[in-house]
Order: structure tokens, then sequence, then C-alpha cells
């Protein structure tokens, strides 16, 4: 085999691995990159039934409400213009309770429940990128707008 | 002892690490011996005066000074003697310090050797290394000085978060940076060479323990922060591909393919540009890393205080180093070129690939690090980028990368093949692949599509790594430094291969409502919950529950998760409990009291998961043990670059 | 003979992006205060020194005041104390604390060790109060009109800077109309 040619399938081998690698890269992001949304952009009605995708806001007060004895919980988020009901059937974590921020991954169901798979409070020790600063400021917005409805 | 002398002692060593930076860059080049010659001192005096400031601050921590306000902030006199010391780098300013020490060390080690160096070569490297002690300095004295005085000081300083205080996380700062901050000197050694544009391969062979030595450090510092987050953090997770993981990973995946790529020039002048490219790149993304967790650019639960104005000055920081170096890339590398032919099935070759692979690799967690933020930028939505990313991801690259690396090991310089190391080779596949199917069938079963191969590759790893030591064994024969360290590290990363397949693949997970008396099944195991009791700590009240675990009747542990109420703070904490064993880790944590007499638990099966850090940890003795046997060549004789390689070298 | 710009111009790709990035960041760590521009909260506290008195948003109206909500175990709040002092020293606008999540005891001997700025304390014990104000961390402090809306909010230690350069302009803007 000529040098010239060993160069040649040399490079074709790096540009069909390249070119392969940023295929599935790509696949798996389009796949599985989530979009974040709060409960006004669902209210407005861009969500498809089944696709999944990140709810933020604020949780509800009052709305958190337990099935005595199981996991299953349900509760309310809202940036105090829309709500959406959420259901969840694990461990919450240690820092979700009612009026603080939350982060949640899962589908909307056909009833436009919103059936979460996770759920991330903030400060949580997973990764959460700027929705924690939104869902901080829809916090304090809820708040505000409660307050000022009083 | 007043905060002011180690303010003082810092701005000193300023002037000093500028000094370094003249000396070391300008006498070369000017042929000004005596300049030359003066760079190694200044680099000392740098040291002694950042010790000296690091030990005030240390010392006013010890001594409780809460007139210092960065003390008062991160400490408070309850904490016991060995936090205190450790709370010294628990905040941006004090680790800033910490990283301005480290760098300072390595620098002081490299003087140290300077006499394996010829003298401008190894002032030059000095002179760079002084740059950026200088660009770390100014930055520390300028937006984050640790020494401000608080007047009138307060009482007691503020708790330190508990959740940071423990042993692994303490030291897990200093570790780490001894590897970040490690790659420096290989930086610093490769713009030294392409400042010279030495055409011969000396340099390769200079710089391969310092590269080593720091890929080892970083190794143990990543182990040590996914162990800590494991059993800290209580919910089973090791590894989040959280930003701040990522900024540690990206530099060891590129210091993974330097350490390979410079045996290449070192042994065949290869691959010069590919090496040059790596030492800048390894080093590049520690500084980046740097950046993006104090910018405040992304935001993670890892990430200090951010700042803006300390986002524009690491930033500048990066344009005059990275940029720099990239600049001497784009103007040196073209006339280092190297021209030498070598067979398809060689060593080079296959050290091509895993350079190509690891390169991949990097990619890959680079553009997914990124990808919300430059989302963010264009305004194309809100993006975030996990684990459903990363993992699918970077096995694309990982899984052909892990299973050449048997073959790797084994092929031959130039010619190629395999060689006499064929049947042994072939026979150690043959048993991997028993072994391999027996665990991912018989013994862990369930498997994934990927769980043989993993299984299989691990294996395979393992004894192709055994065959050279233990043939020359048989032969009576010494096993030289370097191949035993290179053994030793594929043995840990065949350890990392196992360990990492079993534990994504077999891991059972639960999140159950149990009442007292209750239990559920995680494969052999039954995990039952018998209640638990309130109680109290220092600083906290809680709820402890217990947990039995049986396997086939017989107990094989009791489990005490807690859930904590942290007064001061006012945070809530779960502490799992986890039963640690080689084979196999057995976890509880409490959520939630759920009301009609039942507590929600996590519980968690986890197999062969200690092997992901054993695995690292030897990785990273395998390296020690390369860099402290390694037979020193006299200084300054140059090698012809035909030379064989008659060394016992493989 | 090009290829070897390539990381170059990859870098400078890249810096383009962290510098737009960088450019942003304030926008995302900043909590902006929705606060601005409508009036305070309603609020009733007991007082911190006579739990029969009581603090409210009714002692804001009239004239320009300031709002600190402030704790002893808070070592910004210690660090700005002073320049409470010489703000109250200088007698233009009267200062009502918010004694935050805090032990009545330890506020009392913290004011009468340190010297109190303050007209008129209450003690938010539970944080509600504070809550409502959009209170993300001590110190913070707001600046409130003569009708009662909140116009400025400085989240940290109040400094003398910040004092001349943000709050004293809108107070003598708005007096010298």
């Amino acid at each position: 085999m000529t040098p010239r040619r060993r160069r040649l399938y040399w490079v074709l081998g790096i540009i069909a691995g390249v070119g392969l690698a940023t295929g599935l890269a790509l696949q798996a992001f389009r796949q599985n990159v989530m979009e974040y949304l709060d409960p006004s952009m669902i209210a407005a009605g861009d969500v498809k039934p089944g696709r999944r995708f990140r709810l933020g806001g604020m949780v509800a007060h009052g709305s958190v409400d337990r099935v005595p004895g199981s996991l299953d919980v349900r509760f309310v988020v809202t940036d105090c213009i829309h709500s959406v009901p959420v259901t969840y059937d694990k461990v919450l974590p240690d820092l979700f309770h009612e009026d603080a921020g939350v982060v949640a991954h899962g589908r909307l169901d056909e009833h436009g429940t919103f059936v979460a798979d996770e759920v991330l409070a903030k400060h949580d020790e997973k990764y959460m990128p700027p929705e924690v600063a939104r869902s901080l400021k829809q916090q304090n917005a809820c708040l505000q707008s409660v307050a000022n409805a009083h | 002892m007043p905060i002011e002398l180690a303010h003082f002692a810092l701005i000193l060593a300023l002037m000093l690490a500028a000094a370094q930076a003249w000396f070391g860059l300008a006498g070369p080049a000017l042929r000004n011996e005596r300049w030359q010659a003066t760079a190694p001192f200044a680099a000392c005096g740098q040291f002694v005066f950042v010790a000296l400031s690091v030990g005030l601050l240390i010392h006013a921590f010890i001594d409780n000074d809460f007139s210092v306000k960065y003390v008062a902030e991160n400490s408070n006199s309850a904490l016991p003697l060995f936090y205190r010391v450790t709370a010294m780098w628990g905040a941006h300013e004090g680790s800033m310090l910490l990283w301005i020490l480290v760098l300072s060390l390595w620098t002081l080690a490299l003087v140290s050797r300077l006499r394996t160096l010829p003298p401008s070569f190894g002032a030059r490297a000095i002179g760079v290394l002084g740059i950026i002690s200088f660009g770390f300095l100014l930055f520390t004295l300028l937006t984050s000085n640790p020494f401000t005085r608080l007047i009138p000081a307060v009482p007691d300083g503020n708790d330190l978060n508990p959740v940071l205080q423990d042993p692994a996380f303490a030291v897990h700062p200093p570790i780490l940076y001894m590897g970040y901050v490690g790659f420096s000197v290989s930086f610093a050694l490769a713009c030294a060479a392409m400042i010279e544009g030495r055409r011969d391969q000396l340099w390769a062979h200079w710089i391969r323990p310092w590269a080593v030595m720091a890929w080892a450090f970083l190794s143990c510092g990543i182990a040590l922060g996914s162990w800590w987050a494991y059993y800290e953090l209580g919910w089973g997770g090791f590894w989040f591909w959280d930003p701040v993981e990522n900024a540690s990973f990206m530099p060891w995946l590129a210091g993974t393919a330097l350490i390979h790529s410079l045996a290449v020039t070192d042994k065949r002048g290869l691959f010069k540009s590919w090496t040059l490219l790596l030492a800048v790149s390894a080093f590049s993304l520690s500084l980046l890393g740097t950046f993006l967790v104090r910018s405040g650019v992304l935001v993670s639960v890892h990430s200090f205080a951010a700042d803006p104005t300390r986002g524009v000055f690491i930033l500048a920081f990066l344009v005059v180093m990275i940029g720099g170096a990239l600049v001497l890339y784009a103007w040196r590398a073209p006339l280092m070129k190297s021209a030498a032919g070598f067979d398809f099935i060689s060593r080079e070759s296959f050290l091509l690939f895993n350079n190509i692979l690891l390169a991949i690799a990097t990619a890959v967690v680079f553009g997914g690090t990124l990808a919300p933020l430059i989302a963010d930028t264009l305004k194309l939505g809100t993006l975030s980028v996990g684990p459903p990313y990363f993992n699918p991801s970077f096995l694309v690259p990982a899984v052909p990368l892990l299973a050449l690396v048997a073959l790797g090991m084994h092929t031959r310089w130039k010619r190629g093949g395999l060689g006499t190391a064929r049947r042994p080779v072939l026979i150690a596949f043959g048993v991997a692949l028993v072994l391999g199917l027996a665990l991912s069938l018989g013994v862990y079963m369930h498997p994934l599509p990927l769980t043989p191969v993993g299984a299989v590759v691990g294996c395979w790893i393992i004894l192709a790594a055994l065959i050279d030591p233990v043939a020359r064994l048989l032969r009576r024969q010494r096993v030289p430094a370097n191949v035993l360290g290179m053994s030793v590290a594929h043995i840990g990363l065949g350890i990392f291969a196992l360990g990492i397949t079993f534990v994504q693949s077999n891991t059972i997970e639960r999140d159950i409502a149990l009442k007292p008396g209750q239990s559920t099944q995680l494969g052999e195991y039954v995990f039952q919950y018998l209640g638990g009791g309130d109680v109290e700590g220092p600083n906290y009240e809680g709820y402890r529950g217990k947990v039995s675990v049986t396997r086939h009747g017989q107990t094989v542990a009791t489990l005490f998760p807690e859930k904590r109420h942290y007064w001061v703070q006012g945070t809530v904490q779960t502490t799992a409990a986890i039963d640690p064993g080689l084979s196999r880790d057995l976890l509880a944590s409490l959520g939630d009291d759920v009301g009609a007499g039942a507590w929600s638990l996590r519980v968690q099966y986890r197999p062969l998961i200690r092997f992901v850090w054993i695995g690292a940890l030897i990785m990273a003795i395998g390296g020690t043990i390369s860099v402290i046997g390694r037979r020193e060549r006299s200084a300054v004789g140059e090698r012809s670059t035909s030379q064989s390689a008659a060394e016992n070298r493989a | 003979m090009t290829r070897f710009l390539l990381p170059l111009a990859f870098f400078a790709l890249l810096l383009v992006v962290l510098v737009v990035g960088l450019k942003h960041a304030p926008d995302k760590s900043l909590i902006p205060s929705p606060l601005i521009g409508k009036s305070a909260p309603a609020f009733t506290l007991s007082s911190l020194f006579d739990p029969r008195e009581s603090v409210s948003a009714r002692d804001l109206g009239g004239r320009w005041s300031l709002v600190n909500v402030w704790g002893t175990w808070c070592v910004e709040c210690r660090a700005e104390h002073p320049e409470l002092l010489q703000i109250k020293q200088q007698g233009l606008v009267p200062i009502i604390g918010i004694d935050w999540k805090d032990n009545d005891d330890d506020a009392q001997a913290w004011l009468s060790q340190l010297g109190n700025p303050y007209d008129r304390v209450g003690a938010d014990r539970d944080g509600r109060v504070a809550i409502d104000w959009g209170v993300y961390g001590a110190p913070e402090t707001f600046l409130i009109s003569p009708a009662g809306k909140v116009v400025h909010k400085k989240i940290g230690a109040m400094t003398a800077d910040v004092w001349q350069r943000e709050f004293l302009p809108l107070i003598q803007a708005a007096t010298t109309r």
C-alpha cells in the first residue's frame, strides 16, 4: 500500500468516524435535550402531549396532597398567572416545599396533568442551569402578586 | 500576627512572579545567562512569599481571627481544628490562593529538576509559569482578596455548611488542584519547545513525567470528588455530568491523550504537532474550567458566588495564555513536523486512534457542557443537557477506545503486528470472553445490550495488561518501572470499565413507602423497614430509621438512614446509610413521613460500584510508578532521532 | 499549513460565545425585585423592644424612609452597621429595621452594644414578612418613597458609596422637584 493510499484511507476513516460520532451525538442531543416551560407557556398551548420537558415554577401554597401511606403525591406548580397540576410517585427532594421554586421533568397527559418522573428543588445536588434563577424570579413575582392582592 | 502581612507577602510574590517571567523569557532570548540563571531563584522566592501568605491565612483560621472578613464568613469557633484549616479553601478567595500555592509548588518541583533540562529551555518554561503565576496573583489581589478586615470584628463566624464538614470533601480541592494546575508544567514545557522551535523530540521525553504526575493527581481528585458525592448526597449518584465535574473531566481526557501522544513523540519523533496541541489543550481546558465555575456564566450548585467582573478578568487571562500558546502553535508547529512512516497495525496507529477517540470524547463533553450557554447566548431557547445526552454520546468514542486498549498495548512499534504477543493476547481474549459472558449472563443477569461488551472488554484489558509483567517474571527478568506502571494503570482502567459496566446496567433502585415491618425485594436482597425514632445532634434534630437487609434469609447488613434538620442553616439533609462491599453496595435513604405510619424510602443495590473508584486509584498508582522509577538520562546530551529503542521500554 | 491555525480559530469562536455569555450573566444572577415601583407590602410586626407595640407599613408613609432587613447571625449586617449609624446621624431618612429570623435577646444586646440606627424595629421571627418583601438574603435595604412605594433595593451590605451613588440621588431628585 503506497503511503498516499494509506493516508487517503486514514483521512476517509477519520472523516467517517467523526461524522458517525457527530451524527450519533446530535441524535442523542436532539432526543434528550429538554426545553424548559413554565405554566403560562403550557396554558398558551404549545406542548404536545407525550413530549418530555422541564416544568418550572413555584409550588402553590396548600397544594401538596399526599395519599397517606404511599409515595403518590399531587401538587400544583404555578407562576401565579397559570397553574399546572402535577403528580409524582417517588421520593421528593429535601428542599421541596410549598412556596418554593421547583423544577420537574416529565410529560403532560391528555387531561393536562403533568406526570413527573423527576423532581428537583432549588439547590439540589443535581445540575440546574439558569432555570434556578428563573424559578426564583417567578417565586418572587408570585409572592408579590399574592401579597399585592391583599 | 496581622493579616496585612499576608497581603503584603502576596504583593511581593506578585513582583517576584513578574521577575520570574521576565528573567525566564528575556534571559534566553537576549542570551543573557545571568538573567536566565536568576529565573529559578525568583521562582523560589515567589514560593516562599506565597507559602507565607497562605500560612498566615490558615493561622488566622486556627486562631479564630474573626476580624478577617474571609475567616468570619467561612469558619466558626465551634468548628473542629481540622475543618478550620480546610475552611481556608472553602470559598472563592481562599481557593484562588490555594491555586496559586499549588502552582508555585509545581514550579518549585520543576526548579528542583532543572538539571535534567538544557538551561535555556528550563528557564523559558519557568518564565511561562511565571506569567501564569503573575496572572493569578494579580487576579486574586485585584478581585478576590481574602485579607480584607471586618471592623468591628464579629464575635463568631458563620457556620460552615455541615455538608462540607467532611474529610473527603476537605482534601478534595488540594488533590484536584495538584492535577488541574499540574498540567501547567507540561504546558510551559511545550511552550518552551515551541519558542525554541526545536526540531528534535527530546522535549517530549522531558515533558512525560510531569504530564503523567499531573494526570495521576487529577485521576485521584476526580475519583475522590465522585466518591464524596456518592456517600454525602445520599441518593446513590456518583457522576452527574455537572459542569463543574465536566470542567475537571475534560482536562483529564486531554491529559490521557497527552501522555499517550508523548510516548509516541518520545519514542519515534512522530505526532509532534498533536502532542504540542494536546499539551496546550490540557491546561487550556483547566483554565477554561476555572472560568466557567467562577464567572457566573454557568449556574451550578458547585459554582462559587458568581461575579461577572471576575469573569471578565479570567477571560482576559484566557486570551493571553491560550491565545498566546495557540499563536505559538500556529507559528512553530509547521516547523517541527515529523516524517516517519508506520504500518497500519502498529503501535503508532493504535495511539493515533487513541488520540482521535479521546479528542472526540473531549468534544462530546465540551459540546454538552457549553450547549446551554451557547443556546442561551444565541437566544435559541433554554436548553438543559444532562445524562440522557452525555451517557449515550460519550459511549460512542469510549467503547471503541476501550476495545482497542488490549490490542494497542501489545502491537509493536513501526513494523506493526503483535509479534510474539499474538498468542497470549488471543488467549487473553478467549478467557476474557468466557469470564465476561459468565459475569454478564450468569452472575449479574438481565444484561443490557452493552453489558457483555463492557464485561469482556474490561476483563480483556486486565488480562492483556498482565501479559508483559508476568512473562518477564517467568523469565526471571526485572520488570522495569515503566512497564510495570503501564500495566498497573491499564489494569486500573479495566477494573474501572468493569465497575461502570455493571453499575450502569445492573443497579436496582426503588422508591417505596413502607410501614414498620414491611419489606421490599431487590434482586436477591430483602430490605425490611423496622421503624425508627427521633434523634438529636449538636446542631440538628432528626429521625433515624432502621432497615435490615437479608439475603437468602441471612442478615447481611443493618442500615440506619437519617433525616436531619439543621436549625441554624435551616436546611434538611438526608444521610444515606450505605453497606459497602467490593462486589456490591447496599443503600437506604429516608424520604418523608408519608402518613399512616409509613415512611418513604429509597433503597438501592449497586453492583461493583467500588470498582469505579478503586480502578481510578489504581490508574493513578500506575502512573506514579512509571514516574518514580524513571531512569534519568543525563541532562543536556542531544540524541539523534534515529536512535533505536534499546532500552526495555514497552 | 492552515490546519495549524484551526485551533486558534476555534478558540476565537469560543471566546465570542463566552464574552456574550458573560455579558448576559448579570441577568441570570441578579434576582430583580418585582417590588420596584409598587407599593411597599403591608405588614405588622411586634416591636423588638416592646411586644405590646407594633411596627407596620403605616410607619412608612409621608416621607422618605429606609427599611433594613438584618439579623445578629449575619456577618455582612455587622459590616454595614457603622454605615447605618452614619445614615441615622445625618437625619435625612429614618430607618425601620426588620429583625429577620432572630433571637430577641441577642438582637437587643447587639443593638445596645453597637448602637441602634433604627427608629423602630420589628421582629420577624418566622420570616413571613421577609418572604412578602421578596428578601433573598440579609442584609437588604429598601428605599420607600413618601407615597409608600418601593423605589430602590440594595442586596448586601450598605456602604457609603452605595448610599451616595444609589440612594441619595433618588431622594434628592424627588425633593428638588
